[in-house]
Parts: C-alpha cells; sequence; structure tokens
C-alpha cells in the first residue's frame, strides 16, 4: 500500500520559501518547545487513524494561545505553506496525514472548558477538549454531551467537528452537526471569524453546516459551543438472536416502522460474534446468524413501556431468543463484544480492512447477502457489525499481507462493497470521513461536476487551497482504485482504544 | 431488487423517465471488481425530467441574457427577505412525491410538491416532519419550505428544518444538476451542501428535489399553562428542560407560559402530575400550537399595523427591554415582537444579547433602508459573498434577497 501522499497530491500553491525561512518565520511567533522540525520530533505526527499512509510534515507548530496560533496562520498564508489541522489524530481517514512542504498544526494545547451553562444546556470549550471530558464536566449537572465516537476518551471536539462524528447513539440524539451551536475559530488567513450561534440560529447563510465536516479545509476551529442533554434516568438493552440475517434485517426495519427510535440499535453477524464472544465471553448467541442489540432510555417509566414495544416487534420478527439487561452491569456485559468488535478482529486475522459505509436500513439483509458472495469471489472472509439503527456498516475484511495478492483483493473487496452501498441509495461514508482514505471514492459518488461545485465552494472559504489540500475532493485525475483501512496485526496508534 | 412486504412503500406518481429512483438499476452484477481504470460512477444518476430540463433551459437563457431570475414555488413565502425585482421562474410544476421509505424515516420529493401533500402522505403512515414548518396557506411547496429555512413550535425537541434536510438535487447557476447528501442519516461524504441550501432563500440555486428525515408522531401530549412573567417563564422552562422530561415545545404571551409535554404515554402522564399547571383540552391544545405554528396567532397573524420582528436569542438570554406586544417561543430561543420602534433599535439590542433581529412583516408602514435580514459584516460577509458567486457566478438567482454590504475597502 502507497507510504507516501505527497508524490499524487497536486499542489494547490507552489511554494518557492524554504524550509529554513518557513521554520525561521514560524520561530517569530512561537516559543521554544513549541516548534518541531527535527525529523525524530516530528515522527509521532507522522500519520493519524489510517496508519497506511505516513509523511513528515515540514514542522509541526503547536500554539497554546491563539495570538500565537494567529501568527502560525498568519505566515504560512503569506509564504503559501500549506497546513493540516491535528486533533488527537485519532481519525480513521488520513484527514490529518501530514503534508510534506506543510504545517501540521496542533491544536492540542487548546484543552480548557470554558464554561458549563446548566441552564442554557451548553457547554463552551477548545478545540482541543476531549469528547468524553465534556460529559466529564457536564456530569455534576446531570447533563452530558450525547454523540460518542467509539473513541471518545481520546478523540477531541475540535476534530469531532471537522469529522461530523457519530456514534453508537446517533440515531436518537443526532450527529455532532445536530449537537454543536456555535464555532468560534479563524480563516486560513488569521482572520477572527464565527460560526452558528447561541441562539437557535445565525444571521446569514448556515455557514455551520458546511464548516461542520469538513475535514479541516475551510477554517481553524478554536472554540466551541455544544448543546448538552440531560443524562436518562434509565437504560436498558436487549439482546435478540436471529436464525437469518435477512429476519435480522427486517427486525430493524420493523422496529422504526413501528415509530421506536431506539437508544441505540446494533447488529453482529455470526462469525464477528464468535469472534468477539471468544475475545470478552459477553454470553452471546454463538447458534445465532446474526445478534441484535437494542437499547432504550429515558425515565423508567418511558423505558418499561418502550422495551415492552421493542420485544413485541422483535418477536414479531422471529427473534429466537430475546434477553433483556436487569441491571447496569449486564447491559455493559451486553455492549462489551460489540464494542470490542476492532481488537476481536485482530485476534482472529493477521491483517483487516476496516471499511465504513452507509446503505439504507431496509438493505441490510441485502447487503449481507452481498457480502457473502463477495466472500467467494474474492476468496476472503469478511465480518460485520453495523450500526444497524441508521444503516451504518462496518464490515471487516480479513486478509494476510503476507500472502501475495490478498491485500488487492482485499482492497477490491472493499471498493466492492462501497460501490453496492452506493448503488443501493446509501454513501461510501457514514462517519470516517473521506480524508484520503476515500479520496478515489469519492469519484464513485459524485459527477465531476458535482466535485467542482465543492471545490468552489471550499475555494470561497481557503482561495489559495492551504488548507488540508489534496483532502476529501478528489481531482479528476485521481479517480482510481485505491486503499482503505488497513490494520496489520492489530497495530493501531491507539490498540487499547475503542473503535466504532 | 428485493423489498420487504408493506414497510417499502413504492410511491406512484412518477412518469416514465422522471426522477423515480425505482427506475434505477439494481445494485449488483453490474459492477465489475476488477476494474482498474476510473471506476465507473455507480450513484444513481442525476434525475432528468421534462420540468427539470425546462429549468434547465432558463437558467441557461438567463446565462446568455444576463438576465436575473426570481424563484417562485407556491408563492406563499415570498415576504421573506428583501423584494427581488428579476423575471420570474416558477418551479411549482415539478412536482411529486419520488420516493418515501417510512421504515428509513425519509422522504425525496420534486421542489414543487405542496408541502400539504407531504404531510397527508407522511400523516397516512403515523409520521410527521418533526420540525413543524410554518405552513402559510396550502400552497407553499417542499423547495420553498427548504428555501425558507423556517421551523415551527417543535424546533427545540424535534430539530431545525436545516437538521432534516438529508439530501437535494440543485440546479445551479452553471445551470449544472447536482446531487449532494442522499436519504441516509449518516453520510459525510463531501461538504454538507444540501444543509447550506436550507435558510438560503433561493440564492445559491434551484431546487429540483429534497431528501427530508421524517419522524414518528409522539404517541402521547399534554399541554399545561402557568401564570408567569416573562423572566420567570424562561428561566423555569430551561430549568424543567435540564431534567430528563418530555419537554416537547412552549410559548410564553401576555403573562402565560403554554408548555406542551410530548413522548411515551407514562413518560407524559408522569411529568404532568409532576410539573402541575392548569390543563389545557386536546382540541384547545392542537388550536393554540396550530395558530403559532401558522402564524395565526395574534401577535403572528397578518395583515397588521406594526411590523413583525422576529429575534433568534440564547435562549435563556433576559427578556429585552424593548417596547411591544411580545411572543416568547423555542424556550426564549425565538422571540416575537409587534413593535413600533425603530429598526436600528431593534437590532442593537438583539445584537447586544448575541442574537440578531429578522423584520418578518415590515408592517402598513415599513421603515425605509432596513434590510429584512440582518446584514452581515466582516470576514463572514466576504465568505458569504464569495459562497454565493461559487454557486451563481453570474448572480442570477433571486438577486436582492439577502442584504448583501461590500466590507470596507
Amino acid at each position: 500500500m502507497s507510504a507516501s501522499y505527497a508524490a499524487s497530491v497536486q499542489p494547490t500553491s507552489e511554494s518557492p520559501t524554504s524550509a529554513q525561512q518557513v521554520i525561521q518565520e514560524l520561530q517569530q511567533h512561537l516559543p521554544k518547545g513549541s516548534l518541531l522540525w527535527q525529523p525524530e520530533t516530528l515522527a509521532p505526527y507522522e500519520c493519524d487513524g489510517l496508519t497506511a499512509y505516513r509523511e513528515l510534515p515540514l514542522a509541526v507548530a503547536l500554539p497554546s494561545t491563539e495570538a500565537e496560533l494567529v501568527g502560525v496562520l498568519q505566515t504560512c498564508h503569506r509564504l503559501g505553506v500549506p497546513i493540516v489541522a491535528r486533533g488527537a489524530g485519532t481519525g480513521l481517514s488520513g484527514g490529518a496525514t501530514p503534508h510534506a512542504r506543510g504545517v501540521t498544526l496542533s491544536l492540542a494545547r487548546f484543552h480548557r472548558i470554558l464554561e458549563i451553562d446548566p441552564v442554557a444546556r451548553t457547554a463552551r470549550v477548545e478545540c482541543g477538549v476531549r469528547n468524553l471530558a465534556i460529559s466529564e464536566a457536564a456530569d455534576a449537572h446531570g447533563l452530558y454531551y450525547a454523540p460518542d465516537p467509539s473513541s471518545q476518551i481520546a478523540c477531541t471536539i475540535g476534530g469531532n467537528v471537522a469529522e461530523n462524528s457519530g456514534g453508537v447513539h446517533c440515531l436518537k440524539y443526532g450527529l455532532t452537526l445536530h449537537n454543536v451551536l456555535r464555532v468560534r475559530g479563524y480563516t486560513v488567513a488569521g482572520e477572527p471569524i464565527e460560526f452558528g450561534s447561541e441562539a437557535p440560529d445565525a444571521a446569514g447563510l448556515d455557514l455551520l453546516a458546511v464548516f461542520l465536516g469538513s475535514e479541516g479545509m475551510l477554517g481553524i476551529a478554536v472554540e466551541i459551543t455544544v448543546r448538552l442533554v440531560p443524562k436518562p434516568e434509565l437504560a436498558r438493552c436487549i439482546m435478540a438472536s436471529f436464525g437469518d440475517v435477512r429476519d435480522a434485517g427486517n427486525a430493524v426495519a420493523s422496529i422504526i416502522a413501528n415509530a421506536i427510535i431506539p437508544a441505540g440499535l446494533e447488529m453482529m453477524d455470526q462469525p464477528m460474534t464468535a469472534a468477539v464472544e471468544d475475545f470478552v465471553q459477553a454470553g452471546y448467541d454463538l447458534e445465532a446468524a446474526a445478534i441484535l442489540l437494542c437499547e432504550s432510555d429515558g425515565t423508567a417509566a418511558e423505558v418499561a413501556e418502550e422495551i415492552e414495544r421493542m420485544l413485541e416487534v422483535l418477536q414479531a420478527a422471529g427473534a429466537t431468543r430475546l434477553e433483556v439487561s436487569t441491571d447496569e452491569a449486564q447491559r455493559l456485559r451486553f455492549w462489551s463484544g460489540r464494542k470490542n468488535a476492532f481488537p476481536a478482529s485482530g485476534r482472529i486475522s493477521p491483517d483487516y480492512l476496516c471499511m465504513d459505509s452507509t446503505i439504507p436500513r431496509a438493505r441490510l439483509a441485502d447487503m449481507l447477502t452481498a457480502i457473502t458472495a463477495m466472500q467467494d469471489t474474492y476468496g476472503l472472509r469478511c465480518v460485520n457489525v453495523f450500526h444497524a439503527g441508521d444503516g451504518n456498516l462496518h464490515p471487516l475484511i480479513l486478509f494476510d499481507a503476507n500472502d501475495p495478492g490478498q491485500l488487492e483483493r482485499a482492497e477490491r473487496f472493499g471498493a466492492d462493497i462501497l460501490e453496492t452501498s452506493v448503488a443501493m441509495g446509501g454513501t461510501i461514508t457514514g462517519e470516517h470521513g473521506v480524508g484520503l482514505e476515500k479520496l478515489n471514492s469519492m469519484c464513485v459518488q459524485f459527477s465531476p461536476e458535482e466535485r467542482s461545485q465543492m471545490l468552489a465552494l471550499k475555494a470561497a472559504f481557503d482561495p489559495l487551497g492551504l488548507l488540508n489540500p489534496g483532502k476529501v475532493i478528489p481531482t479528476l485525475q485521481r479517480c482510481a482504485e485505491h486503499g482503505r483501512m488497513h490494520v496489520h496485526r492489530g497495530l493501531l496508534p491507539f490498540p487499547d482504544l475503542p473503535r466504532f | 431488487m428485493s423489498t420487504l412486504p408493506g414497510i417499502r412503500t413504492a410511491w406512484h406518481d412518477a412518469p416514465e423517465g422522471s426522477l423515480s429512483r425505482q427506475a434505477l438499476s439494481p445494485p449488483h452484477g453490474a459492477m465489475s471488481p476488477s476494474d482498474d481504470a476510473m471506476p465507473p460512477r455507480s450513484s444513481p444518476s442525476v434525475p432528468s425530467h421534462p420540468e427539470a430540463e425546462r429549468l434547465r433551459d432558463a437558467v441557461r437563457a438567463a446565462i446568455a441574457d444576463a438576465s436575473p431570475l426570481c424563484l417562485q414555488g407556491g408563492g406563499t413565502r415570498t415576504f421573506l427577505g428583501d423584494p427581488v425585482s428579476a423575471a420570474p421562474l416558477s418551479v411549482a410544476g415539478l412536482r411529486g412525491i419520488v420516493d418515501y421509505q417510512p421504515a428509513e424515516l425519509f422522504i425525496t420529493a420534486r421542489a414543487g410538491t405542496p408541502v400539504a401533500e407531504i404531510e397527508a402522505a407522511l400523516a397516512e403512515r403515523g409520521q410527521c416532519l418533526a420540525f413543524e414548518p410554518p405552513r402559510f396557506g396550502d400552497a407553499g411547496t417542499v423547495g420553498g419550505m427548504v428555501a425558507a429555512g423556517l421551523s415551527g413550535p417543535g424546533r427545540m425537541a424535534g430539530g431545525s428544518l436545516r437538521d432534516a434536510v438529508l439530501g437535494t438535487v440543485l440546479l445551479n447557476g452553471r445551470a449544472e444538476i447536482l446531487r449532494f447528501g442522499g436519504q441516509v442519516i449518516k453520510n459525510v461524504a463531501g461538504y454538507d451542501v444540501s444543509r447550506l441550501l436550507a435558510g438560503s432563500l433561493g440564492t445559491l440555486g434551484i431546487l429540483l428535489e429534497v431528501s427530508l428525515r421524517v419522524a414518528p408522531q409522539a404517541v402521547a401530549s399534554a399541554t399545561r399553562v402557568y401564570d408567569l412573567p416573562d423572566a420567570q417563564a424562561i428561566d423555569q422552562v430551561n430549568r424543567w428542560l435540564a431534567q430528563a422530561l418530555p419537554v416537547h415545545a412552549s410559548a410564553w404571551h401576555q403573562g402565560r407560559l403554554y408548555l406542551r409535554l410530548q413522548g411515551a404515554r407514562a413518560a407524559v402522564d408522569q411529568a404532568c402530575q409532576r410539573l402541575g399547571g392548569d390543563a389545557m383540552s386536546a382540541d384547545e391544545a392542537a388550536a393554540f400550537w396550530d395558530a403559532l405554528r401558522d402564524h395565526h396567532h395574534p401577535v403572528l397573524a397578518e395583515p397588521a399595523e406594526l411590523p413583525l420582528w422576529r429575534l433568534a436569542l440564547p435562549p435563556t438570554h433576559p427578556p429585552l427591554a424593548l417596547a411591544g406586544d411580545w411572543l416568547i417561543e423555542w424556550h426564549g430561543g425565538q422571540r416575537w415582537l409587534r413593535s413600533a420602534l425603530p429598526a436600528a433599535t431593534i437590532r442593537a439590542a438583539t445584537q447586544a444579547a448575541s442574537g440578531h433581529a429578522t423584520r418578518f412583516r415590515p408592517g402598513a408602514r415599513p421603515e425605509s433602508g432596513v434590510n429584512s435580514l440582518t446584514p452581515l459584516t466582516g470576514p463572514l460577509a466576504c465568505i458569504e459573498q464569495a459562497v454565493k458567486l461559487a454557486f451563481d457566478p453570474h448572480g442570477l438567482f433571486n438577486p436582492g434577497r439577502r442584504p448583501y454590504v461590500p466590507p470596507a475597502a
């Protein structure tokens, strides 16, 4: 798999300035220790969660104040140097992969929680605050921040804004975009800017909507106001077994069709269940072709009413076994396997590719059938975990990179899944972003005119194309098959971090 | 292509060769995994529809003649923004529900489809638009609704119109037909252009088709009424919201706070007991919230002598000391004001409170030189103008609808 992308990126702005000059000018704005340029100090920044892509940046800037940040932005803007913003570096699509001639702008030092307003139910925090730290700070008021990407103990809210991150509870509580009220930051030229408002809307076009999920290509967020929600009094989870994946897929559609919006609705197929059961011993039904985890939260009365309705629907949909958590320990045990799908897969295969696409819920069974057929076509196994409630798939394609040809087959397998997702009315990425990883798949989903329109939108914010160049929106010539997230022998940059 | 009987609903009124997704070929088999060259685009091709082609020709002609266009749907929301003087172009002929999948929680419709038709289709399956868009009469179209971007009483609980937009097909100022977003909730491929179009008042292009997230109708609903002054009402409702209570909507007018509880039966009953207040009968409550939603409420109804101002404020901000008749919604986030005060006074007070003020209705004797919408300033104004030109380089669509103040050199 390609290790360098610099060669394939079209520079958006020729930079005649020497690296030495850039470093000297940046030094004028940053104290000692806040600018890294020696190769050994740059190494920790060479990749994000997409480890297949590595590059050393020209330098890493670690501003601690907004004045320092503005100095970095103005300098880079003046010298035509690309800027790659970086939070915790947990992203899975290469959104923070460095640019060889660019400055990686680490925002990790902006990590203060500025204000929790328990009456307005908002938190105003700096971009480097970890997702989970917001909920921890709000806990004293009985509130929390709802979007919960599985990497939430490490990922930052700034990164969540850049990726429009999801999580297990999106169906009921929304994505990042539904929970961020306001973003304050700077344009590429270092001018102060604010999108959104603590009011329900802001004057002008809804630029916050495009800023969210723009993968660091439109501006630099520094301060973010998020909406907090009251912690539910109670959560209970149903574990439902199905003898047939089609029944399980139909059960998911049936729940929604019966006007139930579960707090979480997850699905695992039999090979995945076997792998995680071996890993966590959660007591999963190994006979089941698929397992659904269906969660209800709210007041005790609400949960009792909803669990009853969920059980009826699941029963009618042909569940072969139903178990309802009776206490918090059991509920967490139900979830433990689902949350460990990633490391569990690492134990059963030397390598795997993790895909991330979304399809209409009603096509889940069709997709599983298609993936089963693809296993024969490509001669590789695939285990499946789905955020079934929102149709978001994470098929893990198992292979051995040491066996010649397997990686290439796995990549074609993955591309086939993505294209099938688009053809089913879905999308090539549900929550991991495009970054570098899905760059070529963007050609499958969007026409040249659509991509040109997106590039024009980008240019409205960043006319010189200095923010994260070469990511998200591919140029025509980049439309060719290429790699997915590739995990060799379970080697992730944060091996202990739960994923998905 | 397999279907789930009773769940996937085939929608009917799409003529041959129209925007219908049913016409799309099934996914498998057609694709070869071994293509090393540029992969074929396998996403649904951009629809062609005679009416869409007519609109595209109209845009081509407008480019050629450098003659701007005033976009029209049902004509129910033309009062929003500043008046446009340009050749009218109607989108109302492009109508019909393209796809509605209750179990997928989305509906896709052509832009000229009446909102009433969409709401009737949803109601038949026990679903609704959670953002409760205001209906200014029956003629309003879904394209106009999205372009206007307005949400109703349930906005704070059910999300805004923008939140519910999943995808769009847009005819831009280069006469290109473009598809953004889709029909699924989780979708982070490329920029979220569809949501940018929500509330853009037709200034970026012509919406041809929209996909919206739909929601199940509430199982139970109850309305409680309290005698409270405005400041206390705002504080009280926000304190209730910080608890896990099924508070769905609130409104305050002339010393009375109206609270709508919605959710599971047990939760609503429990909350009624706990929160006290006077009960409103179901009919009375339905009429009250509909009047708010559809602007029949005495503060909102037209025609009226005085202008109607819409103030968007941080919800917990204390009441503003501006004389007039106040109607407070969205737990303090949306405040309506009928007032004779000068625009500058209202805008300054709103801005000081970190909000923005729209002159929603001009009144019988409009103050001159006042933009309906708050003009932007600084770098944001530059970006907004650049975004406008990125979509509409020839300045064809609804010129003057949004205020543009060139930044000082």
